[in-house]
């Protein structure tokens, strides 16, 4: 009894993530099924009213044509910068400390920055009209301007968590297989790989959920009424501006499946990755 | 030679994005200073009448003192909530402990606009919802969490046998708390209190969605204005986001003189 009785002090925050977490999300997808007009009882009206009406369907494929291809750059790239720092580089503290500006700041500073930096009259647009460009790109209030955007918000997230988890393999390895005479690529692809692949598949995960998730980019950054309308736009819309949460419900429901969906496809892949490697034993994680 | 290669496009790289981090930011802190700025590489007169101009009309004093009232709430609620179970879980086992690890994971992994519609539906039916007190209840579901994993580490260090001298010598469950316990977690409580500081003030989604007229905090003031842009000389809505910048910088600062920016991520790097 002694040694029990002290399970008891997680039960605030417990309690507390049951009650603001785990009834909110009931009570959404119970609303999502008791459409606010038409017939009582429960009915899919507001599912099919989504999937019915093109203007508010197209938005999972807008969301998808942003967050996809971004996922995809982000992943890649930090991946390759984490793997040519895994043994530290120059001003390492320096650098990492500039990466986690972007994360710390938030989305709202980011996207007013990218609206100066790489607006019509930013320095960037100075800098290329310098150099003699003549037909100037416009980075700001389109597709562009929100892949931007996630890109310098999610690349220095994914970066410092890849860096974490690469420099925790064991270095010795590496050398042994440097030793025994691979060469560089093959040093990755048989031995690092396979000891990274669990970590990107994490990394891939999280930035593909929080890229499905876009909100403030996708309005300050983007064209919220067009090109970048995503689907947390349309669920936003339906709360706050119509009012009807029960539709919004049923839009944020259908968010965290796309989400979801997105988390199973990496879940499949990353078992078919591991499939293929040679090196599985040794130090993982940190 | 190949490797050389590699690694110099990878350091430029690192170069044109740490530029680019450099550019975004102070063009920003140099538009707030501009009298005019049109196609120019930098302004031909500075002023900092924007400073003045932003404090009345975004009513900053008023949004300043709501975001004060919410870190200050949510960091001392998650601290409160977090420790107690951060301490059970590095020191006992118990059935529902994975159970319990994933309620506390979700909401750091769910993204906010997902779950912070049905919670705003749930919170404005209850009439919470665009209240200060709605703000904080909504935030602290995301920091509750990132409390008690920051803290996690920390307890574990704590070795149990100082607790058991302690209870040898007489101490009581309290005493040994408060002077054994206590004292040796306020390092973690330091690191966590801070993390959940720097994490509130920045906090967009749950905010936006919760807060009303008078229980906006500054990010959400500072999106109001980037949104409505052109209602307002944008001098001045550059000159809020800098004070934005500077109120989080030196939260971050002195976070980061406990915890490495590598850290800073544990949010979802997660476990």
């Amino acid at each position: 009894m002694r040694r029990g009785g002290l399970v008891v002090l997680v039960l605030p925050s417990v309690l507390y993530l049951v009650v603001m977490f785990v009834y909110p999300f009931g009570y959404g997808v119970f609303l999502s099924l008791h459409p606010a007009k038409g017939a009582s009882g429960a009915s899919l009206a507001n599912y099919f009213g989504f999937f019915g009406d093109p203007w508010q369907l197209r938005t999972i494929a807008v969301t998808a044509s942003i967050a996809v291809p971004n996922t995809i750059v982000t992943v890649l790239l930090a991946l390759a910068v984490a793997y040519a720092m895994r043994r530290g580089i120059w001003a390492e503290r320096a650098i990492t400390t500039l990466l986690v500006l972007p994360i710390a700041l938030g989305t709202v500073l980011v996207a007013e920055g990218i609206n100066g930096f790489y607006g019509p009259k930013g320095w960037l647009n100075q800098l290329l009209q310098l150099a003699g460009v003549a037909d100037l790109p416009r980075l700001t209030h389109n597709y562009t301007g929100v892949m931007i955007a996630l890109f310098v918000q999610h690349f220095p997230f994914c970066f410092l968590m890849l860096l974490g988890y690469i420099s925790g393999i064991d270095p010795a390895l590496e050398s042994s297989a440097r030793v025994l005479g691979a060469r560089p690529w093959v040093v990755f692809r048989r031995v690092m790989w396979p000891l990274i692949a669990p970590g990107a598949a994490i990394a891939f995960a999280l930035v593909f959920v929080m890229n499905f998730g876009v909100f403030p980019s996708a309005v300050l950054v983007g064209q919220p009424a067009g090109a970048t309308r995503t689907i947390a736009i349309a669920a936003y819309q339906q709360a706050f501006e119509h009012y009807d949460m029960s539709m919004a419900s049923a839009i944020a429901v259908v968010m965290g499946l796309c989400q979801l969906l997105g988390l199973a496809v990496v879940v499949a892949l990353r078992g078919r990755l591991a499939a293929t490697g040679v090196a599985t034993v040794g130090a993982g994680k940190r | 030679m190949r490797g050389r290669v590699w690694r110099l496009v990878v350091f430029v790289f690192i170069v044109g994005f740490t530029l680019n981090l450099v550019g975004i930011v102070s063009h920003v802190a140099v538009s707030s200073l501009a009298r005019r700025w049109f196609a120019t590489p930098l302004p031909g007169a500075f002023t900092t009448e924007w400073y003045a101009y932003a404090w009345h009309e975004f009513q900053l004093p008023q949004v300043l003192t709501v975001t004060a009232t919410v870190a200050a709430s949510v960091t001392a609620l998650a601290l409160l909530l977090g420790f107690p179970a951060a301490y059970v879980l590095a020191r006992r086992g118990f059935r529902a402990k994975n159970a319990v690890l994933l309620l506390y994971f979700l909401p750091l992994l769910i993204p906010q606009m997902t779950y912070g519609i049905p919670l705003a539906t749930s919170l404005y039916r209850y009439r919470i919802g665009g209240t200060v007190a709605g703000v904080i209840l909504a935030n602290l579901v995301p920091m509750l969490p990132l409390a008690i994993f920051v803290l996690l580490p920390f307890v574990e260090q704590i070795s149990e046998s100082l607790e058991w001298a302690a209870r040898v010598h007489g101490a009581g469950r309290w005493q040994v708390f408060r002077r054994v316990v206590l004292p040796l977690a306020l390092p973690g409580l330091l690191t966590a209190g801070l993390l959940v500081l720097v994490n509130t003030v920045a906090n967009f989604e749950l905010t936006f969605l919760l807060s009303g007229a008078g229980s906006q905090t500054l990010v959400v003031a500072l999106y109001y204005a980037v949104f409505a842009a052109g209602m307002r000389p944008i001098y001045s809505v550059d000159a809020m986001a800098v004070i934005y910048m500077g109120i989080v910088l030196l939260i971050l600062v002195a976070a980061l003189r406990f915890v490495r920016p590598t850290q800073m991520v544990f949010r979802l790097g997660g476990k």
